[in-house]
């Protein structure tokens, strides 16, 4: 079954660990720049969000790509990049809707993320497991089900 | 280089020049980063009787070899200068983005020398790095200064800034980094804001690199797991944050309570880490590339003292609450937010109107000197009005702004001022825990609990149980923290990164990351070698064997209640020991032999 990486803001420190373990297992050294993750943070408000590629299934960046250097892999859903194929024309990067295509100029090549082949580094080194690697159908439902535990405790509180 | 970048960048403001340098690698061998690097700059350059305000000082900002990489909870930077609370050669570290930011923009280092014509912020985007006008944030504080510097150079920059403490310059300004962060003890703030700098914005794009990428994973993986397993640095500090120490101290005797006229607070529960976490916590917060999160991002509702932040550490919690004998969580964290929005230290700010207080309580302050504010012990209001009217410099507050020492001399009685070098002491009380005492007594910038964590081993058992209240073998534990400590905080890391792990995990991956080889003892001389630069620093600034000293409340005045009720401290039974383990001589001066053993001669 495919996977698929789930984002828990809430759970977010804000301490970029996800940034570097995915600049470091791509690249080999620490350059948050290219990472394929980012965190966003909101210090008045205290809170951090990770963005990274969603894998969408209508991907308007493999359906804008001329040369099919992204493809979809039939067996995980991830949208991959073939660097050989990739004519460098940064279609993907302006139509992402999430901004979760970049360009780094100093490599050539296109950062999206690409789960680590089935074994993101993210995930492994997120200390407060903000990041989770689950199969989409449990993960949709674990979700459903926090948020029926919220609604449990707001209705417990005013009956 | 790897782990280093290998340049310093110099900025003069009194010339208006910029320029960068060539970082020695022999030199960065001997002093790691940070802290020893900022105190081998120091004592390479700045005479050490100057005067810590004037345009002679200069200022060090430096991240370590580990910041910005993945090193567990290592992402730290150091502010070195001559301190002017004390004199000595002060520096403080803190977390946050700033020292990693620093890196990817392409430096080890910025120093910052002179003193600008008007107010000024440094913009450092990678190689491009301007000194710019800072005329429309001065007097603004960190938040609003935060954001509008970001407005005016990079939305994503990393900003440490002084608030309107550090333009004032209140003696313990501190530099606050992503708003929340702080730079906090020995008045570095204060030196900023001498140098009319408000700012420094940072951008980078670059690269940390690595020796042996294969080894530091692995070294970094084996770290991570020995601090997620341990049950504080793990479970402890994210779940409760550093506040989770008030129940523990109160319960040995020694929280000390009402300006150290007490060990022990009989309502300390209300203002403690599970209170935090039950009453004002929104989330944890973690600093760059931390697995601890111990920050408290924090909420007060009750309108007399509400706000949103990050709430207090222990040190905070202890200083403004049982310290000032006040047991309200909410107004303490209202104290600590102000402390942050206007660039103090919250544990001599804390400390100081404690100090205040208990002159009141003793008639020597009377209501004309304090603006007609009954400043009692347990006055919550008046606390919280003394931190604003501190920030101002407003009536008293410039009293206040003076720390305690000068503020209970300048009444004849400096006998009221609980500090060590002229920097109050923190949350522990000397006669309740041997160690510490002599750890504050010797410190190397005064009355100081981080550069000489003996509480791991004299409270916490971390890693093993010594009994709180003997004497003997504290000297050697002190000389064994201090100096891990030294190579610690030179190396980037987080002391709460000792919860779990020590000088043998710090060392190896050190070795992967530069590709140095360094041993455990190689990584532990290395922080001897920083703590006896310091302490050479010191005493040609003029400091002596006189000031390696407790206050005479707590050699004479046995603790009155609480589990250590009858201790004092015995400094005398650990003084002599400590000077001959450190191959110091009977006036604390270290002795040649010592000097060349570690190539200071």
């Amino acid at each position: 079954m495919a996977k698929i990486l789930m984002i828990h803001p809430d759970k977010c420190t804000g301490c970029h660990n996800c940034e570097l373990a995915c600049s470091f297992a791509h690249e080999g050294l620490f350059r948050p720049g290219d990472s394929r993750i980012h965190v966003y943070t909101w210090e008045r408000e205290g809170f951090s969000v990770p963005m990274m590629c969603q894998q969408c299934d209508d991907a308007p960046c493999l359906s804008v790509c001329p040369t099919g250097a992204l493809h979809r892999n039939p067996e995980t859903n991830v949208v991959e990049w073939d660097a050989d194929k990739c004519i460098r024309c940064r279609m993907c990067v302006q139509v992402c809707p999430f901004g979760n295509v970049a360009y780094d100029a100093v490599s050539g090549n296109i950062l999206k993320c690409d789960h680590c082949g089935g074994d993101p580094e993210c995930v492994k080194f997120c200390p407060s497991k903000a990041l989770e690697y689950v199969d989409d159908t449990l993960a949709t439902r674990s979700r459903k089900k926090a948020f029926a535990a919220k609604f449990k405790k707001a209705f417990q509180e005013v009956e | 280089m790897y782990g280093w970048i290998g340049t310093i960048l110099r900025v003069n403001l009194s010339e208006g020049t910029i320029s960068k340098e060539p970082l020695d690698p022999k030199i960065a061998r001997q002093y790691i980063g940070a802290r020893g690097l900022g105190a081998k700059i120091m004592s390479d350059e700045v005479d050490p009787k100057i005067d810590p305000l004037s345009p002679d000082n200069k200022l060090i900002f430096a991240p370590g070899p580990f910041s910005g990489t993945f090193a567990p909870s290592a992402g730290r930077y150091d502010v070195i200068t001559k301190g002017p609370l004390n004199d000595t050669l002060a520096g403080s570290n803190s977390g946050g983005m700033f020292g990693p930011q620093l890196k990817y923009a392409g430096y080890d280092m910025l120093i910052v020398e002179g003193r600008a014509e008007k107010p000024v912020y440094i913009w450092i985007d990678d190689e491009d790095v301007e000194i710019r006008d800072a005329g429309a944030v001065w007097g603004k504080d960190v938040h609003d200064t935060t954001d509008l510097l970001r407005e005016a150079t990079d939305e994503d920059a990393s900003i440490a800034c002084i608030g309107p403490a550090g333009e004032k310059q209140v003696l313990f300004a501190c530099v606050m980094n992503e708003m929340h962060r702080a730079a906090g003890r020995t008045g570095v703030g204060a030196v900023m804001g001498s140098k009319n700098l408000k700012a420094i914005a940072v951008s980078g794009s670059g690269a940390v690199k690595v020796a042996d990428p294969e080894g530091f994973k692995e070294a970094v993986l084996k770290a991570r797991k020995k601090i997620q397993d341990h049950p504080v640095g793990g479970t402890g500090l994210r779940v409760y944050g550093t506040d989770v120490l008030v129940n523990i101290l109160n319960q040995v005797g020694g929280l000390p309570t009402r300006n150290f006229r007490d060990g022990y607070f009989p309502t300390a529960d209300k203002i403690g880490g599970e209170s935090l976490t039950a009453n004002n916590l929104v989330r944890p917060k973690g600093c760059f590339s931390c697995i601890i999160s111990c920050g408290r991002v924090a909420r007060v509702t009750d309108p007399r003292f509400a706000g949103f932040g990050e709430g207090p550490e222990y040190e905070s919690a202890w200083s403004f609450g049982a310290d000032c004998g006040v047991d309200n969580l909410d107004a303490i964290t209202k104290a600590n937010f102000i402390c942050n929005e206007q660039g103090l230290d919250t544990i001599t700010m804390g400390a100081t109107i404690a100090c205040a207080m208990d002159m009141f309580e003793d008639g020597i302050l009377t209501l004309k000197d304090t603006d007609g504010i009954p400043l009692t012990f347990g006055n919550t209001e008046a606390m919280v009005e003394m931190v604003r009217k501190t920030a101002a410099m407003d009536g008293f507050g410039a009293k206040l702004a003076q720390g305690s020492y000068r503020l209970a001399e300048s009444y004849g009685h400096p006998e009221y001022s609980m500090t060590c070098k002229k920097q109050e002491m923190p949350a522990y009380d000397p006669r309740a825990i041997q160690g510490i005492g002599l750890n504050y007594a010797t410190n190397n910038r005064g009355g100081c609990h981080v550069r000489g964590y003996t509480i791991a081993v004299e409270v916490l058992g971390n890693p093993v149980k010594v009994e709180q209240h003997a004497t003997e073998g504290k000297a050697q534990w002190v000389t064994t923290f201090q100096n891990l400590t030294a190579a610690l905080d030179s190396s980037g890391a987080c002391l709460f990164s000792t919860f779990g792990i020590g000088a043998d995990e710090l060392a190896e991956m050190l070795s992967a990351l530069t590709g140095v080889q360094y041993a455990t003892e190689d990584f532990m001389q290395a922080g001897e070698r920083i703590w006896n630069l310091e302490r050479l620093w010191n005493l040609k600034a003029g400091l002596t064997a006189a000031d390696d000293s407790l206050p005479a409340r707590l050699l004479n005045d046995p603790i009155p209640s609480g589990a250590s009720k009858g201790e004092v401290s015995h400094l005398d039974e650990m003084l002599p020991e400590y000077y001959e383990l450190r191959g110091w001589d009977a006036n604390g001066v270290p002795t040649g032999e010592k000097l060349k053993a570690l190539s200071l001669s």
